[in-house]
């Protein structure tokens, strides 16, 4: 692994702080932003560079313009939240319990090697030619079934901006 | 170079990298000098077109007005707005310009002439444009003024709207050339102008140019900032220099639009006899030529003009275009 890598990984967890951290929305949207980017890059140095760029095209470039969008117009007010209000009263030491179960399993199974070792896979593994084949040809069938879903979705809002209007 | 940095007793990785700023440095050397080129040149065509002189007094055919209206805007005072949100205000013209020099690293400027012939170069192309959409979003709310966000608003429902038609006819392109790698795309259209993707593509070519068009806030689509309603759009609180990077920006979004078209459907770097980064430059030069041409003719188009254009003409366009293709494809063999 190199330090491209490195400092993705590192970029990554500082866009989910961000996250978490920022008072103000739309700084959130932008971090989890970096965060995407991130991982983009990541999935690229694995080798997946299709699903890296799907994931800029469809994150960055679609569901975050989505949010950022909306979280600018529903509160465009450019003022920080005055003080930090808990939303789930009770919930957040039981979260933190709950992170810290998570976390330790997650180095337990880094140092087990809980995955096997990686397996040498074909040539161009991950590429475009790879993944249409394995999308058109293997599982097609859930293919149409996940089309016929978000067709279903989508006749929904038409339906439901046509009721109210 | 690259073999001469390793023969000094370099490292691989330092190596990549000694080379790759260097490579970014040309691109954005190359950007400055073609928006400088650019600005006289629409500048002396829209003059040309409302039949009057454009700037004539600094230098020969006013050639060196550019270096000053730089020089004022570099000069100039960098305000950053009472109430904006200061790291996102700075951050914006930043991701503009990196996503525009971005998109060079995989355009072909002649043979082997390239930064990096990515192998899904096509959809590196349609995922960096995406970034575009955000810049101006974060320009626009982090202004704290509502004709900004108004203008960015209007840019990102532009901006996403024409991502569509724009994707569609780059997936044409990709199924004629039997590859996403740009370098494969070229190569498919040697040998003589009647292989050029323009004739069985015309109607993607025109699709492209039109959305290429909307993309980069040409002339007639320049709603984002139509400057009698919305003062100036998403960079109405900008000054300076941080205004000329989103200058900067726009004019190499117009470049790079044009240079893709060149690559896509003109067959690219090649012709006879002149050297193939001549050819590059005069086919994308003539196509910014034609669209600075549509854009000082045409008055800016209405908003609800612009949306039913992009969702009821130019979709279904890019819809028949991949059909058409696919039948074209399968009868070619």
């Amino acid at each position: 692994m190199s330090a491209v890598a490195v400092v993705a990984a590192v970029l990554a967890v500082a866009g989910g702080v961000g996250v978490i951290a920022s008072r103000r929305p739309v700084r959130s949207v932008l971090s989890l932003l970096l965060t995407l980017l991130s991982l983009a890059v990541l999935f690229i140095g694995l080798g997946a560079e299709f699903i890296g760029l799907i994931q800029i095209i469809v994150y960055a470039g679609a569901v975050m313009v989505l949010f950022v969008f909306v979280i600018s117009l529903l509160s465009a007010k450019n003022e920080p939240l005055e003080r930090p209000v808990s939303l789930l009263p009770g919930q957040e030491r039981w979260g933190g319990v709950a992170a810290a179960v998570l976390a330790v399993l997650l180095i337990v199974a880094g140092l087990r090697h809980a995955y096997p070792a990686a397996r040498s896979v074909f040539d161009g593994y991950g590429a475009v030619r790879a993944f249409g084949e394995a999308l058109f040809y293997e599982h097609v069938f859930v293919l149409q079934l996940a089309a016929l879903l978000l067709m279903v979705a989508v006749v929904g809002v038409v339906i439901l901006i046509a009721r109210r209007s | 170079m690259y073999e001469w940095l390793l023969g000094t007793g370099m490292s691989q990785s330092l190596a990549n990298i000694i080379m790759g700023v260097l490579k970014s440095l040309i691109i954005i050397v190359f950007l400055a000098v073609s928006a400088l080129i650019l600005v006289l040149m629409e500048r002396k065509v829209a003059g040309r077109i409302q039949n009057r002189p454009g700037p004539n007094r600094l230098g020969p055919g006013g050639m060196f007005q550019t270096f000053a209206d730089a020089i004022k805007l570099v000069s100039k005072e960098d305000v950053v707005p009472s109430g904006a949100d200061k790291a996102v205000y700075i951050l914006a013209p930043l991701v503009i310009f990196a996503a525009s020099v971005a998109l060079w690293v995989v355009i072909p400027f002649g043979p082997n002439l390239v930064v990096q012939d990515l192998n899904i170069g096509l959809i590196y192309l349609a995922a960096v444009t995406g970034i575009n959409v955000l810049a101006f979003l974060m320009a626009g709310w982090s202004s704290n003024n509502k004709w900004s966000l108004i203008g960015s608003m209007r840019s990102a429902a532009q901006l996403v709207s024409y991502e569509i038609p724009l994707v569609l006819t780059l997936v044409a392109v990709g199924m004629m050339a039997g590859s996403l790698r740009l370098g494969d795309v070229v190569a498919a259209q040697q040998g003589g102008i009647q292989n050029w993707f323009v004739f069985p593509q015309i109607i993607g070519f025109i699709v492209f140019v039109v959305a290429g068009m909307a993309e980069a806030n040409r002339k007639p689509f320049d709603l984002p900032e139509g400057e009698s309603e919305l003062v100036a759009g998403y960079n109405t609180e900008y000054s300076g220099f941080r205004w000329a990077v989103f200058f900067l920006a726009e004019y190499a979004n117009l470049i790079v639009f044009s240079a893709l078209a060149t690559t896509f459907f003109l067959g690219g770097p090649s012709g006879p006899l002149l050297p193939p980064i001549v050819w590059f430059f005069i086919k994308t030069y003539a196509v910014i030529f034609v669209t600075m041409w549509i854009g000082w003719t045409l008055p800016r188009i209405r908003i609800d003009h612009l949306m039913n254009l992009g969702w009821y003409v130019l979709i279904p366009l890019a819809l028949i275009n991949l059909g058409w293709t696919g039948l074209y494809v399968l009868w070619r063999g």
